[in-house]
C-alpha cells in the first residue's frame, strides 16, 4: 500500500508532463470527443456540454493548465503520503520492476531516509502545484510554449522520486540523469537571452562532470563486489584508501549538484534564469536529493566512516556557509542571492555531516544520531524556506517586472499578504526563535558543543572553529535578510513598477507559499512532529535512534539530556505572546494618545525623495569593507564635468559589479587548459585523407600485435 | 512555586533597568564634574514619553507600529531566561543561552526593519551600521558563552551558573578569556562608548540612535526600555557567569534577599567600571569597529581552545 501511493506519485508526475504534451492537440481532441459522444455515449448532454466548453479555443489552454498542475500537486500529495506512511510505520520495503534490460530489472527500496526525503519533495511539489498555475499564465504561447514546461516539469520531479526510490547503480544513474537532463530544460527554458542559454550549458556541463563522478564512485564499489545492486555494495569489503577514493568521487558528484563551494558556480546562474516555481523546486527540492544521495553513499553504501572524511566535510561545509552568504549578501538580483544563500545553507549541512561521520567513526554512535538529526532537520526546513521565497521572489517579478532589489520598494502596503508570507521567509532563515530555521541550528550547535567526548586534539580544536564559523554565518545571514525584506517592502517604491504594483489576484498563488510559511511556523513551534519522524530514519541508517523518546515530547526538545539543554518552543511562544499582550493593552488605555500621522522628518530642509533610501550597494558597504578580500570588487565613479574650467561636476556615475574569485582562480585555468589540450589534439586532424589511411593502418598494425 | 519566581524575577528585572541607566549617567556626571540628574530620572522619562501623543510618519507601515511591541517583548523574554536573584529557574530550562542570543536577534532584527521602513537615509544608515555590528559581536557573544557553557557541559544558564558556583574558586584561563570578550561585546551590543554614543545626535556617528530616530511617545519609551533592559542583561550576565558568588540558590525568603543585594551591589560596581572606561575612552572610527570586535571574537576563540586544550578532562 506504501509503495503504491509511491509508485503512484511517480506515475502522476509523468502523467502530468505526458498530459502538457497535448496542448498542441486540441482539434484532435475536438474530434475524439465528437466522435466518442456521438458513437459510444450518446444521450448524455451534460458531460458533453462541459467537455465541448472546455475544449473551446478560450478556455483549452486554462483547463489544460489546471489540470496538469492538479496531476502534479496529485503526485506531491502521495509521495507526502507514501514518506509518512513508511517513516510513522518505520520499515523497509522492496520490491524489483521488470524494466529497462530483461536480465537487469530495477530494484526498488523505500526506508525511512527514502521516506524522509518523499516528504520533502512532496511538500516542494504540493506547494508549487498550487503556485503555478497562476505563475505560468503570463508566458506567452508562441515564445514559451506550455508544452515543453510542463512535460520537463513532470520528468523532472518524476526523476527526483525515482532517484529515492533507486536501490541498484543503474536505476539510480538513470533517475539522477532523468533529473539533471530535464531541469536543464527547464533551466533553458527562457532561452531567447544568450545568458541563460550560457547558464543552462554550464549547468548541464557541471551535472554531467558530476554524474561522471558519481558513476566512478559506484565503479570503485562495485569492483569490490559481485553486482551492482546496492545489496550487494554494502557487502564490498573495501581498504581504507579505495573507500576514500570513492568518498572522495562521490562526494565531487553530489557536491556538484549540492553546490558547494568551489563547485557551487552553476547554482546563481541557472537559478534566476529558471522560471520562478522551477528555481523553487531546484533550490528547495533538488538540491536535497544531492544531499540524500551523499548520505545514502557515505552512511549506507560504504561500510565502514572515516573521522577524515569528516573533517573534510566540516572544512568544505564551513567555507561554503561562509562564502555562501557573503556573496549572497552582494547581490542585487533577488534569485541570485537566494540561490547564493542556497550555497550557504547546504554548507550548514555539510558541515554537520561532517560532525556526524566524526561522532560515528570515533564510536559516539548516539552523538552522530544527534548530527544527524540537526542535518536532515535542517535540510528539511531549507527546503521549506527556501521554497517559500523562491515562490515569494516568484510573485514579486510577476507583479512588478523587477528582479533588482534596488528597484523595489514599499511594497509592504502595496502587497500585504505577500509581504507578511515573504517576512515568515526571511525570519525563518535568519533563524530567529519561534522559527524553524532557528530550531535546527540550535540542534546543530548543541552537537557541536558535544566534542568534548572525543580525544582528538585536531578535531577538538577544529570543531569550535567550525561552530564559531556557523554563528558568524547565522548573524550575517540575519544581516542579508534584512536587507531584503527592508529594502525590497519597506522604505518608498524606488521605480515605477514598484510603485504601481498590487496584490496578486489569483489566490492560489498565495495558497502555495502560505502552506508552506505556516509550515514554518508550526515546525518552529512543534519540531518535535519532525524530529519523532527523523529519529527512526537514523535509526534504520545508523541503527541508533536518540536516547529516550520521552526527552523529545511535543512540548520539551532535549537532545542530549534534560539537564544538558532544552528548549520549549511552545512555552517560549505562549510567553511571548503574554509579554506582547501586555505591553500592548498597558499603552492603549489611554484613548487620547492614538498615533497622530506627519510627515517624515527631513532635518528642515524639505524634499526627500526615494532616491535618498539606502540601496543595497550601500547597505552592504561596511561589509564590503570589512570582507574586501572575500570578492573581486571592481568598483568605478565617474564623473561628469561641466562649466567653466571644468570644475562643477554635472552628474556622478557610479558603477560597482562583483565577481566570484572561483572564475578566475579555478574555472577559468580549467577552461584553459581543456582548451588547450583539444588544441594539441586537433594537431593530428590534418585534413588530409592520407594521413588519416595511415593512422587506420596504425592502429590495425598495433591491434594485431596486441591480439597476436 | 518556581514559576512564581521566575515571573517575579523578570518582572524586577524589567522594573530595575532605568535605575541602573540611571545610576550610570549619575556615575558618569560625577567623573564629568557635572550635575546629576536623580537616579528615577529613566522612570520620569518613561512615563512622559508613554503619556505622550505619539507622531508617526505618514511613510510607515505597520511594521512600523508593531516593531516596538516585538522588540521589548523579545529582550524582556531573554530578561526572564538569565537567573538574577536565584539560581534554579524554570524558565531557563525552557529557553537556554542559545535561546537568549536568539531573541536578542530577534529584536535587533526587526530594530533594523523599522529604520528601513520610513525610507530616509538615517534610519538605513543606522540598519546597516547595527547589522555589521551585530554581525560581528553576535559571534564572538557566543564563542564566550560556549566557553562556559563547555565548562559546565550545558548550555542551560541556570545549570552553568551553578556549576561555577559549585566549583569554587577556580582561575581557569579560559574564563579570563570569555570575560574580556564578553565585556568587549556588551559594549559593542548596548551601544556605548567607544563602538556608539548613547547620547550622540550627530548623524556621521550615530548607530542605534540613527534606527529609532522617527519613533516618539509609547513606541519611543518602549525602544528606550528595551535598550536599558539590554544594557541590565549583559551586566547581569557579565556579573552572575563569572562572579556568582551570592546569588540564592534555594528559594528561601532570606537568601533571596542576600541574592537581590548582592547583584545590586556587582551592577553598581559594573556601571562604575563602564562609567570610568566612558570617560577616559573616545569614540572609535565606524571601520575601527572590525577590529575591535575580531578581537573580541578572537578572545572568545582563544578562551575555547585554551579551555579544550588546558582544561578539559583529557
Amino acid at each position: 500500500m506504501i509503495l503504491f501511493s509511491a509508485y503512484l506519485a511517480v506515475l502522476l508526475s509523468f502523467a502530468s508532463g505526458l498530459l502538457a504534451l497535448i496542448v498542441n492537440q486540441r482539434h484532435l481532441l475536438q474530434s475524439l470527443s465528437d466522435y466518442s459522444f456521438n458513437k459510444l455515449f450518446k444521450n448524455q448532454p451534460q458531460p458533453q456540454a462541459w467537455v465541448n466548453k472546455n475544449l473551446e479555443i478560450q478556455h483549452f489552454p486554462a483547463f489544460l493548465r489546471q489540470a496538469v498542475f492538479i496531476l502534479l500537486g496529485l503526485s506531491g500529495l502521495f509521495a507526502v503520503i507514501a514518506g509518512l506512511a513508511v517513516l510513522i510505520s518505520n520499515q523497509v520495503i522492496t520490491d524489483q520492476i521488470p524494466l529497462g534490460l530483461p536480465w537487469l530489472p530495477w530494484h526498488i527500496r523505500f526506508d525511512c531516509l527514502s521516506g524522509f526525503f518523499f516528504l520533502i519533495i512532496g511538500i516542494g511539489v504540493f506547494a508549487v502545484s498550487l503556485y503555478g498555475p497562476g505563475y505560468v499564465r503570463s508566458y506567452k504561447e508562441n515564445q514559451h510554449p506550455f508544452a515543453s514546461l510542463g512535460l520537463f516539469t513532470g520528468l523532472f520531479v518524476a526523476g527526483m522520486l525515482l532517484v529515492l526510490l533507486a536501490d541498484d547503480a543503474f536505476m539510480f544513474m538513470i533517475a539522477w540523469e532523468l533529473m539533471s537532463v530535464a531541469s536543464y530544460f527547464l533551466v533553458a527554458f527562457q532561452h531567447e537571452h544568450a545568458a541563460n542559454r550560457r547558464a543552462a550549458f554550464l549547468y548541464l556541463l557541471m551535472a554531467e562532470v558530476g554524474a561522471l563522478a558519481i558513476i566512478l564512485a559506484f565503479g570503485v564499489l562495485a569492483s569490490f563486489s559481485d553486482g551492482f545492486t546496492f545489496d550487494a555494495l554494502r557487502e564490498s569489503r573495501l581498504s581504507v584508501a579505495w573507500s576514500s577514493i570513492a568518498f572522495v568521487l562521490a562526494l565531487l558528484g553530489f557536491g556538484m549538484k549540492a553546490g558547494i563551494a568551489p563547485i557551487h558556480v552553476w547554482l546563481p546562474e541557472a537559478h534566476p534564469v529558471a522560471p520562478s516555481h522551477i528555481s523553487a523546486l531546484m533550490s528547495g527540492v533538488m538540491l536535497k536529493v544531492a544531499i540524500y544521495g551523499l548520505i545514502r553513499f557515505c552512511f549506507d553504501l560504504l561500510s565502514e566512516v572515516q573521522w577524515q572524511w569528516g573533517v573534510v566535510l566540516i572544512i568544505l561545509g564551513t567555507v561554503s556557509a561562509l562564502a555562501g552568504i557573503l556573496y549572497a549578501m552582494m547581490q542585487p538580483n533577488l534569485k541570485r542571492l537566494l540561490a547564493y544563500s542556497s550555497v550557504e545553507n547546504i554548507g550548514i549541512i555539510f558541515m554537520v555531516l561532517g560532525l556526524t561521520m566524526i561522532f560515528m567513526a570515533t564510536g559516539h554512535p548516539q552523538l552522530a544520531a544527534l548530527g544527524l538529526l540537526a542535518a536532515l532537520f535542517h535540510a528539511f526546513n531549507h527546503a521549506l524556506f527556501k521554497n517559500l521565497l523562491f515562490l515569494g521572489a516568484g510573485i514579486l517579478q510577476h507583479q512588478t517586472h523587477e528582479l533588482n532589489i534596488d528597484m523595489m520598494g514599499g511594497l509592504i502596503k502595496k502587497m500585504p499578504q505577500t509581504s507578511l508570507l515573504f517576512l515568515v521567509g526571511c525570519m525563518s532563515i535568519s533563524s530567529l526563535p519561534l522559527f524553524n530555521g532557528f530550531v535546527s541550528e540550535w540542534l546543530a550547535f548543541q552537537t557541536a558543543l558535544q566534542v568534548d567526548v572525543l580525544d582528538n586534539g585536531v578535531l577538538r580544536s577544529l570543531i569550535p572553529v567550525a561552530a564559531a564559523a556557523l554563528a558568524l554565518t547565522a548573524a550575517l545571514a540575519a544581516a542579508c535578510f534584512v536587507k531584503v525584506f527592508g529594502l525590497i517592502f519597506l522604505g518608498q517604491p524606488r521605480s515605477h513598477h514598484s510603485e504601481k504594483a498590487h496584490e496578486v489576484q489569483n489566490k492560489f498563488m498565495l495558497a502555495g507559499p502560505a502552506l508552506l510559511a505556516g509550515l514554518c511556523f508550526f515546525i518552529g513551534i512543534f519540531p518535535s512532529t519532525i524530529i519523532y519522524l527523523i529519529n527512526n530514519a537514523s535509526g534504520q541508517l545508523l541503527g541508533q535512534t536518540l536516547p529516550n523518546n520521552n526527552l523529545l515530547s511535543w512540548l520539551w526538545l532535549a537532545p542530549v539530556s534534560a539537564h544538558q539543554a532544552s528548549y520549549s518552543p511552545p512555552l517560549v511562544l505562549i510567553a511571548a505572546l503574554i509579554a506582547a499582550g501586555i505591553c500592548y493593552s498597558y499603552f492603549r488605555r489611554n484613548p487620547l494618545t492614538t498615533v497622530r500621522r506627519a510627515e517624515t522628518w527631513d532635518c528642515g530642509f524639505g524634499g526627500l525623495t526615494p532616491r535618498m533610501q539606502y540601496t543595497s550597494s550601500s547597505f552592504t558597504m561596511p561589509f564590503r569593507r570589512i570582507f574586501e578580500k572575500v570578492w573581486i570588487i571592481d568598483e568605478q565613479i565617474h564623473k561628469d564635468m561641466k562649466g567653466a574650467m571644468n570644475q562643477d561636476v554635472s552628474a556622478v556615475h557610479y558603477q560597482l559589479h562583483i565577481h566570484d574569485h572561483s572564475w578566475p582562480h579555478i574555472y577559468s585555468p580549467i577552461a584553459q587548459a581543456v582548451n588547450d589540450l583539444a588544441r594539441q589534439v586537433g594537431r593530428i586532424q590534418t585534413g588530409n585523407i592520407r594521413t588519416y589511411l595511415g593512422y587506420s593502418f596504425a592502429t590495425l598494425l598495433i591491434l594485431l600485435w596486441l591480439i597476436s | 512555586m518556581n514559576w512564581l519566581i521566575a515571573i517575579l524575577q523578570g518582572a524586577l528585572f524589567i522594573i530595575l533597568a532605568p535605575l541602573l541607566a540611571g545610576w550610570l549617567k549619575y556615575c558618569k556626571c560625577h567623573l564629568q564634574n557635572r550635575k546629576a540628574p536623580s537616579l528615577l530620572q529613566p522612570y520620569r522619562d518613561l512615563i512622559k514619553l508613554s503619556n505622550k501623543q505619539p507622531v508617526v510618519s505618514d511613510q510607515a507601515s505597520w511594521l512600523f507600529i508593531t516593531a516596538p511591541y516585538l522588540i521589548f517583548s523579545a529582550t524582556a523574554l531573554a530578561a526572564t531566561v538569565v537567573p538574577l536573584v536565584v539560581v534554579d529557574l524554570p524558565t531557563s530550562a525552557s529557553a537556554d543561552v542559545i535561546v537568549m542570543v536568539g531573541f536578542f536577534a530577534f529584536a535587533r532584527f526587526f530594530l533594523a526593519l523599522a529604520g528601513l521602513d520610513i525610507g530616509t537615509a538615517f534610519g538605513g544608515m543606522g540598519s546597516s551600521r547595527e547589522m555589521t555590528i551585530s554581525s560581528l559581536a553576535e559571534p564572538a557573544m557566543l564563542m564566550a558563552i560556549f566557553t562556559l557553557t563547555m565548562t559546565a557541559s550545558t548550555t542551560n544558564l541556570s545549570g552553568a551558573i551553578a556549576h561555577v558556583l559549585n566549583e569554587g574558586l577556580v582561575l581557569r584561563p579560559s574564563f579570563v578569556f570569555a570575560l574580556f570578550a564578553l565585556i568587549l561585546v556588551a559594549v559593542a551590543e548596548t551601544g556605548r562608548i567607544p563602538v556608539d554614543n548613547p547620547s550622540t545626535h550627530l548623524e556621521l556617528t550615530m548607530i542605534h540612535e540613527a534606527m529609532i530616530l522617527e519613533y516618539s511617545g509609547r513606541y519611543l519609551a518602549l525602544i528606550e526600555w528595551a535598550s536599558q533592559l539590554k544594557l541590565m542583561l549583559y551586566g547581569v550576565l557579565i556579573a552572575n557567569i563569572f562572579f556568582p558568588w551570592g546569588i540564592s540558590e534555594t528559594l528561601n525568603p532570606k537568601d533571596l534577599g542576600y541574592g537581590l543585594l548582592a547583584i545590586l551591589g556587582k551592577l553598581a560596581l559594573l556601571a562604575i567600571f563602564l562609567a570610568i572606561a566612558e570617560t577616559l575612552v573616545a569614540k572609535m572610527r565606524l571601520f575601527r569597529v572590525q577590529e575591535y570586535l575580531s578581537f573580541a571574537y578572537l578572545l572568545g576563540l582563544l578562551g575555547m581552545l585554551s579551555h579544550i586544550i588546558l582544561e578539559a578532562s583529557r
